[in-house]
């Protein structure tokens, strides 16, 4: 269903907040209606989907609509309907677009779209918008081409295939004779639409635009503090919201007295918010707002609340005790999820060759810079208006409509859902709990009300990365292979907040670097153990690549040490010769595959070996260092890309310093160079802290940590030169924002490892040794 | 009302003297370039000149600043150069494309412009040290530091423009 259209100029205006130009094509209208975003995107959560197949995309072929306009003057939007968290989408759709429509990129400029069915799906997670949507993307700027081309050949009375677009023009090569887009654009928008596939797509050897650093879409805005983010939104006779939470995950508040608060000048309310069961989807929890003037009063209002809770099933949950818990059960026989050759269970494991070692991930939090925020306004017609930085806007806007009790379809006009620049996100602001706090507050109050969340709201009320257990046992043979494997995970599962009788982890979450591990030993058992869950956890950074990819790399370093060859050896023997490795032929039906239709995207050995490789060479990782530093490496492949990377440490009297770190991905087809760059040094920045010094844990079911003095992230003074090696390549494109960070945590081990001798099995470091 | 001067700008605010620097900036004066970010001066996002000085506007009360100068990333190019409406930087960073969700960035800029105010050529080690109170959670600090050395010599040259600038007028 790739059909494409033109649009009025009415449509323009609301999807987009700008108005049109005079040639708007969009794609058709997508299937769902929005009232059904929210019901695919719970259902994807339960089954899992939603952590593997890009968070909550539909991969609907033509599910994605990406729109381009072109004004009388030759002006060009690109409107991103993707969101924008930091990683660079604003620059890279438009980009795709601009280089198949000829354009000239200094008469681009990126819109960011706003919350709209129309758009197909906006879900931004999961790495997943170029590399589930290049096609329709590029289609998209070929239709527009096309247009201009018979427009122009429509003028000059010439055949159209002797015309062609080129900066920004339609030339006809033959008599040198040229018309901009902008003189074309009226004619052009009364053409019919051509039909997307009979239209030839650039040659990669053709691109101009897709490839190269062109100029970053809305820098400017941010260096100068024009930049809106979600905290920033304006409104006459805003009240700013500051919400006291239970201090127990899934409590209830049992009573409050607002008399003390309400005393502090510029507070104007103060509101319960409703119960709501729990887990509660991605609802808010319960809680009292004060609604005042302006921030300082809200915040200083809150402090004078008298707030009694109810605590809930959780108060007696301890992430020590719980972490415990999970090593015993991840030692303990579990349900089979992938088996190969003979029963693991008949083998008698000969101890002088055998590995066997746990690891543990504590809870993460995202730490975004900007903690979540989001304005709403309702009319006196029950017009809601909303601004929120989100990663998923329809689904968001779908929980907006269900929240006013109105109907999507009906009531379609009665909620514009508005999207912001995000202060970064990480999968946090997949979650609109926030927004809906904000609908909730403006309804009761009836008072346009911006909720403001503080650094200790975001960190004791988020939705975090699941501590995990990983187990392996593996024996050597002579050929320092192995012939048995045994390897089981023991993890909260995401889909939880959505099913709370959720116990295991999903076919979707065991396919993020788990179950899928591409190694050729003839005789392999992959279990999922049943564990019980009590935080509400979440989509962060590559999810559960985290665990499973520290977990595994710094297994194999073991296995390296004990059969006394180099870590990067030891891979290559485990995964055999170059293959396409399609995990449901080799015994894990359940793969999903990151939601990747199709072949193309299967794993591929010899790229796992090429990035391995090049992070080996670039960095010299195997030359001999002096006592007390060590090299450490690592590989992993997670949402269709390749990523290795190598980091060296020196440990002295206990104390670790990271020296240098090296990541070289493979991610198929680059769109901004640059981009893959800045994401590749921010995974191994997140990954350098989260290694290191960052947990989060629960006693009688609170968050302990608070802020950035007791979950510290890495600041300038720790961070090592940090290199990035690209590998060009024609390949169908990977996703970019999280393939970085999984090999990071296990070639850090590693390296403290080679330097130290003592192996950190139990993440952080500084549990062990100073950091 | 309390009185500050904001971006070159006296203003009378509406506001508790007690009230942080950063909401009187944010809320009453409806500057957003200037961030929060942990409202205890830990990240550094909130970061502002007070007289030059880069101070944390969240533990800052607004009383700090009655009679003195208060800049933000709004007004940090005002006078530095007419030509562009960038300080240089500002500049540094747009060259080495520095952002990436760009929410912190303005606090890095306002401390490195502090920074390079006290040292015009700082080292690896200076930048360490005068930018660890600034977080990016993005992880753009190898840029950062990239940044902060252009711009350090930027500035220099303008510098040696200007004097030179002065001699020949003195000479003329």
């Amino acid at each position: 269903m790739s059909a494409f259209k033109k649009l009025n100029r009415r449509d323009f205006m609301l999807m987009t907040g700008k108005a049109a130009g005079t040639l708007v094509i969009g794609t058709s209208l997508a299937s769902c209606a929005v009232s059904n975003r929210a019901d695919t995107a719970k259902k994807q959560g339960a089954d899992g989907e939603a952590s593997s197949a890009g968070k909550l995309s539909s991969t609907t072929e033509g599910d994605l609509g990406v729109f381009v306009n072109i004004s009388a003057t030759g002006d060009v939007d690109i409107i991103c309907h993707r969101a924008e968290m930091g990683q660079g989408i604003l620059t890279s759709v438009p980009q795709i677009i601009a280089e198949e429509l000829g354009a000239d990129w200094e008469r681009v400029t990126a819109v960011l779209g706003n919350a709209d069915a129309r758009y197909g799906n906006q879900n931004t997670g999961g790495s997943a918008s170029i590399r589930l949507h290049i096609e329709h993307i590029r289609q998209m700027g070929a239709v527009a081409r096309d247009m201009l081309e018979h427009a122009a050949a429509d003028v000059w009375a010439v055949e159209k295939n002797s015309v062609k677009t080129e900066q920004h023009h339609v030339v006809h090569a033959k008599t040198g004779r040229k018309l901009g887009f902008g003189e074309l654009a009226l004619s052009a928008s009364k053409l019919p639409i051509p039909d997307a596939k009979t239209l030839t797509l650039k040659e990669s050897s053709e691109f101009s635009i897709i490839g190269t650093d062109v100029k970053l879409q809305g820098l400017e805005k941010i260096l100068t503090g024009q930049a809106i983010y979600a905290q920033d939104i304006q409104l006459p006779g805003l009240l700013i919201a500051s919400i006291e939470r239970p201090p127990v995950v899934g409590g209830k508040v049992k009573s409050f007295d607002a008399a003390e608060a309400k005393k502090v000048a510029g507070v104007v309310d103060v509101i319960r918010l409703k119960d709501r069961e729990f887990p509660t989807n991605v609802n808010p929890v319960s809680g009292v707002a004060v609604l005042a003037n302006n921030t300082w009063a809200a915040v200083e209002g809150r402090k004078k609340l008298k707030v009694e809770w109810e605590h809930g099933d959780n108060a007696d949950h301890n992430s020590d005790v719980y972490k415990a818990d999970l090593i015993k059960k991840v030692n303990a026989r579990a349900k089979p999820v992938r088996l190969e050759g003979a029963d693991i269970y008949a083998h008698d494991f000969d101890a002088t060759k055998t590995v066997e070692a746990t690891y543990t991930v504590p809870y993460h939090h995202h730490m975004s810079m900007e903690t979540p925020a989001a304005t709403a306004v309702i009319d006196d017609n029950g017009r809601c208006q909303v601004w929120s930085g989100t990663q998923a806007p329809q689904w968001g806007k779908g929980l907006v409509f269900a929240e006013l009790g109105l109907d999507a379809e009906k009531d379609a006009d009665k909620v514009e859902f508005n999207t912001t620049l995000m202060g970064g996100a990480f999968g946090r602001k997949s979650k609109n709990d926030f927004t809906i706090e904000a609908v909730e507050l403006a309804k009761a109050s009836g008072q346009p009300v911006k909720v403001v969340w503080s650094r200790e709201d975001d960190v004791q009320h988020g939705f975090y990365h699941s501590i995990a257990a990983n187990y392996f046992k593996a024996e050597l043979n002579d050929d320092k292979r192995c012939d048995y494997w045994l390897q089981r995970v023991a993890a909260p599962p995401i889909g939880w907040i959505f099913d709370n009788t959720a116990t295991y982890l999903s076919d979707g979450d065991l396919s993020l670097g788990f179950a899928d591990a591409p190694f050729d030993v003839p005789n392999m058992a992959f279990e999922n153990q049943e564990v019980s869950t009590h935080v509400r956890t979440g989509w962060l950074r590559s999810v559960g690549n985290i665990n499973n990819a520290f977990g595994l790399g710094s297994f194999v370093d073991e296995l390296a040490d004990k059969a006394g060859i180099s870590t990067r050896q030891m891979w290559m023997n485990l995964m055999g010769e170059d293959r396409i490795f399609d995990p449901r032929k080799e015994g894990f039906e359940g793969y999903t595959h990151y939601g990747q239709k199709g072949e193309e995207h299967l794993l591929d050995i010899s790229r796992f070996k090429a990035v391995l490789n090049e992070v080996t060479q670039k960095s010299n990782a195997e030359e001999s260092l002096p006592d007390g530093q060590g090299w450490g490496i690592s590989v992993a492949a997670s949402f269709n890309s390749y990523a290795a990377a190598a980091t060296k440490v020196a440990v002295i009297d206990g104390t670790v310093e990271v020296l240098e770190m090296h990541t070289a991905i493979d991610c198929g087809l680059i769109i901004t160079p640059d981009r893959v760059v800045s994401q590749m040094e921010g995974a191994m920045i997140m990954g350098l802290s989260m290694t290191l010094e960052s947990e989060i844990t629960v006693k009688d079911g609170k968050i302990v940590q608070n802020n950035f003095y007791d979950y510290p992230v890495s600041r300038i003074n720790k961070v090592p030169s940090l290199h990035v090696h690209l590998i060009r390549s024609d390949k169908a494109p990977g996703g970019v924002g999280e393939p970085g960070l999984p090999p990071i945590l296990p070639s850090i081990v590693n390296a403290i490892f080679h330097a130290s001798g003592t192996r950190v099995r139990n993440l952080p470091v500084a549990k062990v040794l100073r950091v | 009302m309390v009185q500050i001067t904001l971006n070159g700008k006296i203003m009378s605010l509406d506001a508790d003297p007690a009230m942080p620097l950063l909401y009187a900036i944010r809320d009453i004066a409806q500057l957003t370039g200037t961030k929060f970010g942990c409202g205890l001066g830990l990240c550094g996002a909130c970061t502002v000149h007070l007289d030059g000085q880069a101070i944390r506007s969240c533990v800052t009360p607004l009383s700090a600043a009655i009679d003195k100068r208060v800049t933000t990333i709004e007004g940090l190019a005002n006078g530095i150069n007419v030509e562009t409406p960038m300080h240089p930087v500002q500049e540094a960073w747009l060259d080495n494309k520095v952002p990436q969700c760009g929410y912190c960035q303005p606090g890095q800029m306002m401390s490195a412009a502090a920074l390079l105010a006290s040292n015009s050529a700082p080292t690896d080690d200076d930048i360490d040290t005068a930018m660890q109170g600034n977080i990016c959670r993005c992880g753009t600090y190898p840029r950062i530091r990239k940044a902060i050395k252009q711009a350090a010599k930027t500035l220099q040259s303008n510098q040696s423009n200007a004097v030179n600038a002065r001699e020949q007028e003195v000479q003329s």
